[in-house]
């Protein structure tokens, strides 16, 4: 397919609690993917960077920030920023790039390094900022809209804590063969049972921490990959960042409202199956072509809104399938053979490019005991906060 | 004295109004009824809307419980606490307002656990207090869901 980009080299820093700089895990991994390519940097010809607000205004320039600190040499320079999602909006401006000619070989980055526990707003009194007024009138953590969606599945679909407890016991074990993972001990069901309730009915080990971390990857053209001498490389064929359409009717972080269905008949499809959706359509194959998916468990509950999300059963099936270790490594359809946001924690801008990174190692063979047998095509899915989301179609 | 009431953001519900009469504001568009909360006054969100006025609007006193959690740890600033003082868990719940066909977010009334909010029951907006500022003698006011009682539901 002409839309089709290489996947050249993939490269991570652990993800973890170091207490350096988010500059310091981007460069590491940006010299990882580097290396895996078997580019040298000077050849980059485009940096594009995933933005962290955490980092000042540093974290705002990433992509300048990662290009000094491999040593300026030129290349073009971009950074951007979609909540979680940075990092697939940053490989899909790599894609337009090499797709339009623009570059050869572009390299993309994104880095962070997390304060410990709840993420918090920017400081400052900003009363025009949703997600300021969320935490100033509410107190609502990320993790009380992760309970809200819980409780919901339970009321709508029966599912209880024990299914979601399932999806951290799956998680646990698949990032135990993880070396990037930061949480690397396999997990039971009554050590989540028995963690600490944080926003009911979601305990502390249905919630995903907050991590340092780096991914990075090395795109080029199918031709350029070619000369390269990698006549089969692993390659993007699709990048879904498709926006909500009006009425948005599943109060979403950082909202205190949804909007209102009284002028305009909402669409009977989910913002994250639409998410899906569009990457299937670009990359002309469906769900039961997938041999993986790596999607964003930012609680467990929520992965099992994934599986239906992006159609791997109807709605309210979702927790059959992990019950039923379909799912799991050794399943029909594995799903976060990495281990997961269970076993890395969110390290934000990274965390998109980690997924496409873990597609990557998998669809090459390489990735060692958590290998799902001849993988040939992977998914990835990721949402964040004001309406972002995305997906990634990766083949061979 | 009593302490000055200040609500914790101008605009987004009554004043100075008894319990029966405590409302959350929004804005409705005149062009195409959609209904906004947090109140939006600059533009109406409906990309098929043909142009109208925001007004403002009260909304429904009354809705059903979307869903609820609750906050077993303390929340990071701006939410105002004492650190001093032992962390009282809250509930959180999300309502469903029939006639604006939206979800509003809000705290329990004081007291209410997600035990007295089963998704689909009904619960109505009551005045209520965010936080109390001894030094500074204020109060900032609120919006709380409380479960309407079935006997009361006639
Ligand atoms: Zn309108």
């Amino acid at each position: 397919m002409s839309g089709d980009v290489a996947v050249l080299g993939a490269g991570m820093h652990p993800w973890g609690k170091w207490g350096r700089s988010f500059v310091s895990y981007g460069r590491a991994a940006a010299r990882a993917a580097l290396d895996d390519a078997g580019i040298g940097w000077p050849e980059v010809g485009s940096v594009v960077g995933a933005q962290t607000v955490r980092g000042g205004y540093p974290g705002y320039v990433a992509g300048a920030t990662f290009a000094r600190a491999l040593g300026w040499q030129g290349a073009r320079v971009t950074s951007v920023y979609a909540a979680c999602a940075s990092g697939a909006q940053a490989i899909n401006t790599a894609r337009a790039q090499i797709l339009a000619g623009m570059a050869d070989v572009v390299l993309v980055v994104g880095a962070d390094a997390a304060p410990k526990g709840f993420f918090a707003p920017a400081g400052g009194d900003r009363p025009d900022d949703p997600d300021w007024l969320r935490f100033r009138v509410l107190g609502a953590t990320n993790p009380a809209y992760f309970g809200l969606y819980a409780r919901r599945r339970m009321a709508l679909y029966g599912d209880s804590p024990d299914d979601f407890a399932l999806v951290k016991v799956k998680n646990a074990a698949a990032g135990a063969l993880n070396a990037y993972a930061r949480y690397r001990t396999p997990v039971t069901a009554e050590e989540v049972a028995a963690s600490a309730v944080v926003a009911d009915p979601l305990r502390l080990l249905d919630i995903c921490a907050t991590s340092d971390g780096a991914a990075a990857l090395v795109l080029c053209g199918m031709d350029f990959a070619r000369r390269r001498g990698v006549a089969d490389p692993v390659r993007i064929r699709a990048v879904s960042t498709v926006t909500p359409t009006f009425p948005r009717t599943v109060l979403d972080l950082p909202d205190i409202g949804t909007d209102s269905a009284v002028a305009v008949e909402p669409s009977p499809e989910s913002f994250r199956a639409s998410i899906a959706r569009s990457a299937y359509e670009e990359a002309g194959i469906g769900p039961e072509d997938l041999s993986l998916a790596e999607v964003y468990d930012l609680s467990t509950a929520l992965e099992l809104e994934w599986y239906e999300d992006i159609g791997l059963c109807g709605p309210g099936e979702g927790a059959k399938l992990v019950r039923e270790g379909v799912t799991a490594l050794g399943g029909r359809i594995p799903v976060n053979a990495s281990g997961g946001l269970a076993s890395f924690g969110e390290a934000v801008p990274a965390q998109a490019i980690a997924q496409v990174c873990e597609l990557t190692w998998q669809l090459r063979g390489q990735a060692g005991d958590r290998q799902v047998p001849g993988a040939r095509v992977g998914i990835t899915a990721n949402q964040g906060l004001f309406g972002h989301g995305s997906a990634v179609v990766a083949v061979r | 004295m009593p302490r000055t009431r200040i609500p914790v953001v101008a605009g987004w519900f009554t004043e100075d109004t008894a319990e029966e009469g405590f409302r959350l504001l929004g804005t409705r568009c005149s062009g195409c009824r959609s209904v906004h909360f947090p109140r939006e006054d600059d533009h109406c969100r409906n990309p098929g809307c043909p142009g109208g006025e925001l007004e403002e609007v009260a909304l429904s006193k009354r809705g059903t419980v979307w869903s609820c959690t609750d906050g077993r740890y303390r929340p990071p600033p701006p939410y105002v606490s004492d650190p001093a003082v032992p962390w009282v868990p809250y509930t959180l719940v999300a309502v469903e307002l029939a006639a604006e066909r939206m979800v509003v977010l809000g705290q329990a009334a004081p007291g209410v656990g997600v035990g007295d909010l089963p998704v689909g029951s009904v619960v109505e907006v009551v005045p209520g207090v965010l936080e109390e500022d001894p030094a500074a003698d204020t109060v900032h006011t609120t919006w709380h869901w409380r479960p309407v009682a079935v006997e009361a539901l006639s």
